[in-house]
């Protein structure tokens, strides 16, 4: 069964052809640029500036800050996330009449864009929470968390856990379910205590969806950016090693605004790279980890 | 004992079920004010919900907003773009999974791999490289369907190939050895046979795709830009609240407006939905 070459490559064509224009060739661009004084206008020449951007940006104080905001945001997001997300596993799988209503009302979050979500919840946070706050003399939430460059960074990781935290569910309801009900059942019989079983059996049988579960929290933290902008824009201001800064500005946003509000297309395109090389440790990491989980396997 | 403990933990998945959904309902009853009594009372439950229909009345006919030509907008992105995607890609890993060489091998590599770069990186050079296309050969790519729908082809294909080429690989290679015997040529071949074949994978590229599409808000503003005749509800709700910065009945009447259509597609498709999404995480 010999297939023609010709329609081989005719198969394979328009994947690649548009993938090559919109992916490939911008990416290639993108990294030569980095290392000019591109700035985006149309018929200026670019020149070549060598490692510049890449000295701008690491001497950028924002940058900086961004760059260990997004880190606690992640850290405080995976935690926050993946326990919501097992805990609402665990009672959705019970055997309950309502079950599938949980499942649906604790999705629904996901099938919404950041940006609807992020103004709806910047009313929940200036208005609706410092209502509460007056109405029962609550201090912490006389003031909206938003305009507290301490907590604001919460706000954003209760939007964006609760956002997130039914689809994260979903992937442990399939490895919930996946365990067989024979096994269980076996165990108990045999006089396994609820803890026993958790850990000798539960545990092991999750631990797969609680990898895929780590890895997607961890790059879809890294990678916020619709809630980031919707919520509050990065605010309140503050300082950062003297330097005047944006509270809860996330790596992507203060790539954005490096871009659009100062104009540097240069630096922003730099601080690009070194936020793709750091997501590339990150799957490479998850990549090591996997593999050597299926070879002890 | 044991039947206590069922019912509180029954009435605890209930608390933390109604506090999932209390934002919407926050968001709902908000819609149903005028811009001075949100303010005073956020959590009451609106006077008279008349005020519900003037407020949808006005988003309706708003021109920053222009609901009904941007939900249009947003219908023909998504839906062409995904028709796009589909077909591209299950075409694409049908060729690279029965033509073992180097080049598929490559090329599949290449695809996964480019999975890890974020957005940021090529959004900024995507724009000025579809002007430099624009300007060598005068095809429009900025501000028009054609260049937004080629971008979401281009971002959407390399996930969906990934997807198709894993199912692709466990279809029995006789299956195809058969219809070519009753001489089917390669297109009926594909379309007769592989593509009902691929429907339950199908189902995830679409739901992941579309999701995201709907949803998008940088790409579009990158191509489409602002105060196009082409704008997408997620672009449409944010102009709007740049341009109405206090009134919030108004900005959550269009946030309203925006969720509604995805929350009844979700209602109807639900089964799928989940399905979907969950395969796409897992494979």
């Amino acid at each position: 069964m010999k297939r023609s070459k010709k329609s081989y490559l005719l198969l394979i064509l328009p994947a690649v052809a548009m993938f090559s224009l919109v992916m490939i060739i911008p990416f290639v661009l993108g990294v030569y640029y980095s290392f000019t004084d591109w700035t985006a206008t149309v018929g200026k020449a670019v020149s070549f500036i060598g490692l510049e951007n890449y000295f701008t940006a690491f001497a950028d104080a924002t940058f900086i800050h961004s760059f260990l905001v997004t880190m606690q945001y992640a850290i405080v997001s995976i935690v926050v996330t993946n326990a919501l997300a097992i805990l609402m596993a665990m009672l959705v799988t019970r055997k309950t009449k309502l079950a599938n209503l949980y499942r649906s009302g604790f999705f629904i979050p996901n099938l919404i864009g950041g940006i609807v979500l992020g103004y709806l919840w910047q009313f929940i946070f200036n208005n609706v929470l410092v209502i509460i706050g007056n109405t029962l003399g609550l201090e912490f939430l006389q003031q909206s968390l938003l305009a507290n460059p301490t907590v604001s960074i919460y706000a954003l990781v209760i939007v964006g856990s609760w956002q997130y935290a039914g689809y994260i569910m979903m992937i442990y309801v399939a490895a919930l379910q996946n365990i067989p009900s024979e096994v269980l059942e076996a165990s108990s019989l045999d006089g396994a205590t609820g803890f026993q079983r958790l850990r000798h059996i539960i545990f092991p049988m999750v631990a797969p969806a609680f990898t895929i579960s780590l890895f997607l929290t961890l790059v879809t933290a890294f990678k916020q950016f619709d809630i980031n902008f919707a919520l509050n824009m990065g605010g309140p201001g503050t300082t950062f090693a003297g330097v005047p800064v944006m509270a809860s500005e996330l790596l992507a946003l203060n790539i954005y605004q490096t871009a659009f509000s100062f104009n540097q297309m240069g630096v922003a395109q730099a601080k690009s790279i070194i936020f793709f090389v750091v997501l590339v440790v990150i799957a490479i990491i998850q990549v090591v980890l996997t593999k050597r989980r299926e070879i002890e396997a | 004992m044991k039947r206590l403990k069922n019912i509180s933990v029954e009435a605890f998945t209930i608390v933390l079920f109604l506090l999932f959904l209390v934002p919407f309902v926050i968001l709902v009853i908000n819609t149903g004010k005028d811009s001075n009594s949100i303010i005073d009372s956020a959590l009451a439950l609106p006077e008279n919900w008349g005020q519900f229909i003037t407020n949808i009345q006005l988003i309706l006919t708003d021109p920053t907003v222009a609901y009904i030509t941007s939900f249009v907008s947003s219908v023909i992105i998504t839906v062409v773009s995904l028709v796009v995607i589909v077909l591209a890609s299950s075409l694409c890993a049908w060729g690279l999974v029965r033509n073992k060489n180097k080049l598929s091998s490559i090329i599949f590599l290449v695809f996964v791999a480019s999975m890890v770069i974020p957005f940021q990186v090529v959004m900024f050079p995507l724009v000025s490289w579809y002007k430099m296309i624009t300007d060598a050969t005068g095809i429009e790519l900025l501000r028009s369907y054609l260049g937004i729908i080629l971008a979401y082809g281009g971002f959407g294909v390399a996930l969906s190939v990934f997807l198709y080429h894993g199912f692709i690989k466990s279809i029995p290679l006789e299956l195809e050895e058969a219809a070519m015997m009753e001489g089917c040529n390669q297109f009926q071949l594909f379309f007769k046979i592989i593509f009902p074949i691929l429907r339950p994978i199908t189902v995830t590229v679409v739901i992941l795709n579309g999701i995201w599409i709907w949803n998008d808000f940088l790409l579009p503003v990158q191509i489409l830009g602002k105060g196009n005749a082409i704008q997408t509800l997620p672009i449409a709700v944010v102009n709007f609240v740049g341009s109405f910065v206090t009134q919030w009945n108004l900005v959550l009447t269009a946030a309203l407006l925006a969720i509604i259509p995805i929350v009844i597609v979700y209602l109807f498709l639900q089964k799928h939905i989940i399905k979907g999404m969950v395969d796409g995480a897992v494979k």
